[in-house]
């Protein structure tokens, strides 16, 4: 263990602990957002759909993230758009779009001349690459989410919850939603520089579904969520830097076996009970 | 005198350009109590989201004559995602009218308010549990409670006695009955015999709407109504034909 903290002398380290940390918050209350409306097939297309932004930017000599989070952002919108109109079959069109984005993602990156980007660091990601511009980012957003969250908690769960009511009661329900769903593409696309296309959306569902073990309120989902996604960040970190294997795999690893240990107490514990109730 | 609340005139209205109400009219007076009954698909639902300014009628218009009215609105069970999220007290707290969300949240007045609202609905043990560990009538006493706490001039209730108890259910028309003394109450119900004996006029609704200005039914007239619904379910049916009754 103490060679574990010697690497806080690197700066590396340092930047994959802090990012380790932002994410683990910014997933705690975006995954939240996506498990209470059972987005995770929405946000699943959003990821992928990404990717055509990628390639597209690397084509045009631009920032990958920057192509990345356009096309998110207009995947995100596009969806919920539909999902309110109801004139398509929603899953039809997220497997469009999901698809559509890969296609053109990797059309763009073979048509790039010359140098080839290294597609494993987007399909797998690497936290312990992230530098110190991406540590911002990653802070700047949480902030922003952490802060509309604070403030517009009620607003946000209720027109998540029942947006015909909440449009009776005259909030504003296309704003919120739009807004989450902005957040979303913006939250996924923040993460995928350490998580990778292929694993981010774990980061953003299995905490939460370790957290409704536990309980179904909102706020205390979000709560146990940022502890369970920071224990299994720091540990799964810990780890790949140890067994030299990508960090993002090495976290979902770490975070599916956390749950099914404390799946496997429940289970253990509502024996028990059963038993002492016989 | 009694005030017009709300009017609904002349309206068609439906989904994707498919008609599913047909130039039907309705007037809520204050103190009313109509129960709106029809067969499954005969569009009950939708005449309500027409009232609640949800849907926009392709012709016709929505008013309310005597200014602006409060609607509560306790929605049918299959709409509401029982495994979301959210607690007894914030649903119940989402009734109260906007603006008021964002931090602070309600004031000294408005807890008072939701804090009386789950103590009548029998709900202040559970104020901290999620919905999704209610039984069905304890999370439609939720909804209730969510709908009341506005303190609405109109009340209107879409298939309330769907997935409940016959406990809640008498519970539930009990209620009723004390806060028409309040409010007006537009009740829809596919089960005529047992709202027959509450409403004091019945709307069928079947693409067209006709109001019947009794709460006493016959097979014959629904058969005039164009309104096939089961009337036997709950003691006999008065067999009686009413002379007045306006289309
Ligand atoms: N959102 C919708 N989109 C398209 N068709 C709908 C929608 N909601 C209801 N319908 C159709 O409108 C008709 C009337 O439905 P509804 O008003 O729910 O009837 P009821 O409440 O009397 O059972 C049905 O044929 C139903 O299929
Ligand atoms: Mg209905």
């Amino acid at each position: 263990m103490p060679q574990f903290f010697d690497l806080f002398a690197y700066s590396f380290f340092q930047n994959a602990f802090a990012a380790s940390i932002l994410i683990s918050l910014l997933s705690a209350l975006i995954g939240t957002y996506i498990v209470a409306r059972k987005n995770v097939f929405i946000s699943g297309g959003i990821t992928h759909a990404s990717f055509g932004g990628i390639g597209l930017a690397y084509y045009l000599g631009l920032n990958p993230f920057l192509g990345a989070a356009v096309f998110a952002v207009l995947t995100g919108t596009s969806i919920e758009w539909i999902t309110n109109k109801g004139k398509m079959r929603e899953d039809s069109a997220i497997a469009i779009l999901w698809s559509l984005g890969m296609a053109l993602g990797i059309i763009f990156v073979f048509l790039t001349p010359g140098y080839a980007p290294n597609l494993m660091s987007f399909l797998f990601g690497s936290i312990l690459s992230v530098g110190r511009s991406d540590v911002l980012l990653i802070g700047g957003l949480t902030l922003l989410t952490a802060l509309f969250f604070l403030l517009a908690y009620r607003p946000i769960i209720y027109t998540a919850f029942d947006p015909e009511f909440s449009s009776i009661n005259g909030i504003k329900v296309a704003f919120y939603r739009y807004s989450m769903a902005v957040l979303v593409a913006l939250a996924i696309v923040v993460s995928i520089r350490a998580m990778g296309i292929i694993l981010v959306l774990s980061l953003f569902t299995i905490p939460q579904t370790t957290a409704l073990l536990y309980t179904h309120s909102f706020k205390r989902i979000v709560a146990l969520a940022a502890i369970f996604a920071l224990s299994g960040a720091l540990i799964g970190l810990y780890v790949a830097y140890a067994m030299n294997i990508p960090s993002g795999a090495a976290i979902i690893f770490v975070l599916t076996l956390q749950y099914l240990l404390l799946k496997g107490i429940d289970l253990l514990h509502r024996q028990r009970r059963r038993n002492t109730a016989d | 005198m009694s005030k017009l609340l709300a009017n609904i005139e002349r309206v068609s209205a439906g989904y994707n350009g498919e008609t599913v109400l047909r130039n039907i009219s309705l007037k809520i007076h204050d103190h009313d109590f109509i129960g709106v009954i029809g067969p499954n698909g005969g569009g009950k639902t939708t005449m309500v989201k027409v009232l609640l300014g949800l849907l926009t009628p392709y012709k016709g218009k929505v008013s309310q004559p005597s200014g602006p009215i409060r609607i509560g609105y306790l929605p049918q069970a299959a709409q509401i995602d029982r495994s979301f999220p959210i607690t007894v007290q914030e649903l119940v707290e989402s009734g109260l009218q906007g603006r008021r969300f964002w931090r602070p949240g309600p004031g000294k007045a408005q807890k008072k308010q939701i804090a009386q609202i789950l103590h009548e609905t029998g709900l202040s043990a559970y104020a901290h549990r999620a919905i999704g560990e209610l039984s069905g009538g304890q999370l439609q006493r939720t909804l209730l409670g969510r709908a009341l706490i506005k303190e609405p001039n109109l009340l209107v209730l879409d298939e309330p006695n769907t997935y409940v108890d016959k406990t809640f259910e008498g519970e539930l028309y009990h209620w009723l009955q004390e806060l028409n003394k309040k409010m007006a109450i537009l009740l829809v119900s596919h089960d005529v015999g047992t709202i027959s004996s509450m409403v004091k006029t019945i709307a069928c609704v079947n693409q067209e709407l006709h109001y019947h200005p009794s709460n006493v039914l016959s097979a014959e007239l629904l058969k005039v109504y164009n309104c096939p619904i089961d009337v036997i379910a709950h003691g006999p049916v008065p067999h009686r034909v009413l002379g007045e009754h306006r289309h």
